[in-house]
């Protein structure tokens, strides 16, 4: 059976999958505990880890298929002790310019982490078409959009806010 | 044949009905109100102008007499109001004389404001500019302008920020009424532009009000629908809005959806449309691009999940949808209760949808209205005030900022276009992290109108700042000024303005401007004097010393866009009606509706934005958009629901919803001053449902606490129509007649105290109506009602039992005269 066959590297390649989301929804969480003064990232980060929250069980479902055990709950939303003091503190800070040249650092590493996903979603989808896999089509095409969005979203705000960031801070 | 009357406008807003039916012209009913004691014959001069207390623009004559302001009257000949004024109008003028007019210019000394004269308040506004943009570059530099001054002024300002110092930092209080609908238009139809007319309620036979209380925020369009409604075949209204409004109570169909379930309530009705098929293929065909995915999008939403998530009851959904798939005529008009509500922007897109997929645009009756709240918001979106560049040019497009720069004659990369311009939330972001460093505030009062006001204060506060404050009276953000520049206002200075349905009117200079205020103009003139501000050839940069002179130059920029003003002159606007742009020598009448046979101005070298992904905000790129809508069609974007970014709570257990009443404006540094405006809703209160006030033992007038986790407010409570579950707050009160800046204590009294940072990542606006409250009671009546009128939205729920409520009258200083003309004989 073909499908015997690629099952080991089809179940690697929804592991990568399940990965970069969780990863993704860290760098997300992250980037909304440490910049709760920066409101749009603070509340769209949330939005879009949402979309990767709702991937990581679809993955973990579909892996399930192909013999691969994959855990399908991501990291979890309920933000913990050291997450609300880790948005007390930067409240704190947020007045000081150096907490802004942080929010880049941070845009980065999500945008780095949403290419990631990215990247491993077309591997799926190729394989996937590869092996004319229809349920395995249909999740690539129900999640990877939402993961482009989530890569443009990254850029959009670094494009957005670099220029203030790095020019007009300087020195401050 | 005439016929003429006394009536109290406070306990009558609308005045008296003058019925018509559908396809005829409204009657004429000439409104008039003349100080105590000035009769008509003691009247010198009418000077023509135009409301200023509300985006419907009203056209009025100015009444002077020994150089003051005694009185006005509707102007018969206007195409907006006919003759009619509304109550803010009637009464609003008596803030001009107001002695407490800010006369002098002020300057801090030792950490207090004193007085100075002209030349060292200017000679300190530019010196710190100055030396900011030497010292950290034109980006330490913002300016936060309004939606109440002359497009003369904005286009003045556009080109001193944008042009001049070359700042991406401007951007009005537009952004909190109005940004919404500009990004709606932009991303249906390419481009700003208020597709319908305000003569499409004459034809309409169904009109859908979302989130938009009509009958208080544009009173005069109101008397209009009420006419409708009055005469033979009237119109079906369906209404969206959690509380039972005077549009409510009209209404065939009241949904009252949970506050942050928008985009879920348009999405049912959507399926709907689509599941009955009342859908115009060939339009869609020919006109759009995007079926298929909003097809898929709103296939998720039948009526039973979307009544159980907007809490509505399953058959007045349906019955909506049937009333507006069965509409002829449909007219739709959109305002706050979407545009400040959780996914403001794909709410309102929907509406748009709504039409093209019905195919009814661009035809009497059939039209969308993405409403303004302020009366010169439509300006500063198109003289690029806001976050858009002047004649809805799109900053992501090279070859509109090179037309700028041409125009300007200055170097294209003078112009900041690097990003989207930016957006007032995000100003206040970088005075708050210290990158900008000098702020211009002309006309508007961002310490109590923006959200969250502690911080607002604390950032408007900074030693850092250096705050500027352009204004008629001593606000509770002028008294956070370094420098504060008296200015004159409306029947003191000359301009036009343009209202909702793109109607442009004059407003003439009445009278002189108190002690040594002056316009907003020659402010803006001189400080680009001092700055020194030239084109690339060396000559000054702003070329125009007068209001017509700046017309003249704005017309200009104006040429070949959508909103076009090179067929109008101050001459023509003078004596007759407003005139709706575009207005070209071609159509030297103006233009009624847009898109006439779905000819959109969509393509990707003419648009003025290539649109936002509406969850994240992110632009969509210039060849992406190229791929999606190569021949310039309207887009119908879809969106699903996304919950609400700060749900209620048992600690929370409300939705807080902040609003505006009828007989107040903004922070009201006018209307208090009016006093059967200030007399009608003297205090702050807050509304809730008589389920809530049962199940928490409260009773009309208790004294509440009303708290989240930013601040609290003290109000009365009104027992009122409200969804149970919600709570209005109005925010028109804060501290200037009260305790100065801020709250003395515990408790205020301004409901933004209450309300979270948090704006639509599309169209930037804040969210005044998406945060979780509690409420207490901290005493009881004591026999006092809450000091909410009778006559709107906040009128009693009139539970047998409640304690009764004196009805909100005017009395005598109230009395207005109506000259009702039977027959059309303007």
């Amino acid at each position: 059976m073909l499908r015997n066959r690629h099952a080991e590297q089809i179940g690697l390649a929804l592991e990568r999958v399940h990965a970069a989301e969780c990863a993704l929804i860290r760098a997300l969480d992250d980037l909304r505990h440490r910049h709760p003064n920066d409101h749009e990232v603070f509340h769209v980060a949330r939005d879009v880890a949402a979309w990767s929250r709702r991937h990581v069980p679809l993955v973990a479902e579909a892996a399930g298929a192909w013999g691969r055990d994959l855990d399908p709950e991501g990291p979890a939303e309920d933000s913990s002790v050291r997450d609300r003091l880790a948005e007390r503190a930067a409240q704190l800070v947020g007045r000081r310019h150096a907490a802004s040249v942080l929010l880049l650092d941070d845009l980065r590493a999500a945008h780095l982490c949403a290419a990631g996903a990215s990247l491993d979603w077309e591997v799926l989808a190729q394989a996937a078409q590869a092996l004319r896999d229809d349920a395995l089509l249909a999740l690539v095409q129900e999640c990877h959009p939402q993961t482009l969005r989530q890569l443009r979203w990254t850029n959009a705000q670094v494009k957005e806010t670099s220029a203030q960031i790095v020019v007009a801070g300087a020195g401050s | 044949m005439e016929q003429r009357t006394q009536i109290d406008r406070i306990a009558e807003p609308w005045g008296t009905r003058t019925p018509y039916g559908a396809g005829e012209p409204w009657p004429v009913r000439v409104d008039q109100h003349l100080a105590a004691g000035v009769a008509e014959d003691d009247v010198e001069r009418w000077v023509q102008a135009a409301s200023l207390l509300h985006s419907n623009g009203d056209a009025m004559d100015v009444a002077v007499r020994a150089g003051r302001i005694v009185g006005v009257r509707g102007r018969a000949v206007d195409r907006v109001n006919h003759g009619r004024l509304g109550p803010k109008d009637l009464f609003g003028w008596q803030a001009n004389g107001s002695p407490d007019r800010l006369t002098r210019p002020l300057i801090r000394r030792d950490g207090r404001l004193v007085e100075t004269d002209w030349e060292t308040a200017m000679a300190a506004v530019a010196g710190r500019a100055r030396e900011l943009i030497e010292e950290r570059g034109p980006s330490s530099i913002g300016f936060h302008t309004t939606g109440q001054l002359f497009l003369e002024e904005y286009y003045t300002l556009a080109v001193l920020a944008r042009g001049g110092i070359g700042t991406p930092h401007l951007d009005g209080n537009t952004r909190l009424c109005t940004a919404t609908a500009a990004a709606a238009l932009k991303e249906s139809f390419g481009c700003d532009g208020q597709p319908g007319s305000y003569a499409d309620v004459d034809h309409a036979d169904v009109i859908c009000l979302y989130g938009h209380n009509v009958a208080e925020t544009q009173s005069v369009l109101w008397t209009r629908m009420l006419d409708r409604l009055d005469g033979p075949q009237p119109p079906a209204i369906v209404c969206v809005d959690p509380r039972r409004t005077p549009v409510a109570e009209r209404a065939a169909v009241h949904l009252a959806p949970r506050p942050g379930t928008n985009v879920m309530l348009m999405n049912g009705l959507l399926h709907e449309l689509i599941a009955h098929d009342r859908v115009d293929r060939a339009y869609l065909d020919a006109h759009t691009v995007g079926f298929d995915e909003l097809a898929r999008t709103v296939a998720a939403c039948p009526p039973e999940r979307v009544a159980e998530v907007c809490d509505v009851p399953v058959d007045d959904l349906r019955r909506a949808a049937r009333i507006i798939g069965d509409a002829e005529r449909l007219v739709s008009t959109v305002l706050q209760g979407f545009y400040q509500s959780h996914q403001a922007t794909a709410a309102a897109v929907q509406v748009n949808n709504v039409h093209l997929l019905r195919g009814m645009l661009g035809r009497p009756g059939c039209g969308v209205l993405q409403m303004n709240g302020q009366p010169t918001a439509q300006n500063t979106r198109e003289c690029g005030a806001n976050g858009d560049l002047p004649g809805f040019r799109n900053w992501a497009n090279d070859a509109h900022v090179e037309e700028l720069a041409r125009l300007w004659n200055v170097e294209t990369s003078r112009i900041p276009h690097h990003s989207a311009p930016t957006h007032a939330m995000q100003i206040m972001r970088y005075v708050e992290d210290g990158s900008i460093r000098f702020l211009h505030v002309s006309g508007t009062n961002p310490a109590v109108s923006m959200p969250e006001l502690a911080r607002m204060r604390a950032l408007l506060g900074q030693d850092r700042l250096f705050l500027v404050v352009q204004d008629l009276f001593l606000t509770e953000t002028a008294t956070l000024a370094d420098v504060v520049l008296p200015a004159a206002t409306w029947a003191e200075k000359t301009g036009t303005f343009t209202n909702a349905d793109r109607t442009v009117h004059l407003s003439e200079q009445a009278v002189d401007p108190p002690g040594e205020a002056r316009p907003d103009l020659e402010i803006l003139l001189d400080l680009a004097r001092r700055l020194d501000l030239r084109d690339r050839d060396g000559a000054p940069l702003l070329g125009w010393t007068s209001p017509e002179e700046a017309f003249e130059a704005w017309k200009e920029c104006s040429r070949g866009r959508q909103c076009d003003y090179t067929g109008l002159t101050y001459e023509r606007l003078r004596g007759g009606s407003g005139i709706p742009w575009p207005c070209t020598d071609e159509r030297p009448e103006g233009t009624e509706r847009l898109y006439v046979d779905g000819d959109f101005r969509s393509r990707a070298d003419d648009c003025e934005g290539y649109g936002r992904d509406l969850v994240t905000g992110a632009p969509v790129e210039p060849t992406e958009y190229r791929a999606l809508n190569p021949d310039g069609r309207a887009v119908l974007k879809a969106c699903e629901h996304l919950p609400s970014h700060e749900p209620t709570t048992t600690e929370h257990p409300y939705d807080l919803i902040t609003g505006r009443t009828l007989y107040q404006f903004h922070t009201r540094t006018k209307t208090a001053r009016a006093p059967q405006l200030q007399a009608a809703a003297p205090e702050v209160w807050v509304e809730a449902s008589a389920d809530d006030a049962r199940a928490e033992g409260w009773a009309e007038g208790d004294l509440l606490r009303v708290a989240t986790p930013r601040g609290s407010v003290l109000a009365r409570l009104r027992v009122g129509g409200i969804r149970p579950g919600a709570l209005f707050v109005p925010f028109h009160y804060g501290y200037w007649d009260t305790t100065g800046d801020a709250p003395d204590g515990d408790g205020g009294r301004a409901a933004n105290e209450l309300t979270l940072t948090g704006w639509d990542p599309a169209s930037k606006q804040p969210l005044f109506k998406a945060g979780a409250a509690r409420a207490d009671r901290v005493a009881a009546s004591d026999g006092l009602a809450a000091p909410a009128p009778t006559t709107t939205a906040s009128r009693p729920a009139g539970d047998p039992g409640a304690r009764p409520v004196a009805a909100t009258r005017g009395g005598p200083p109230a009395l207005c005269d109506e000259r009702i003309v039977a027959g059309d004989e303007r």
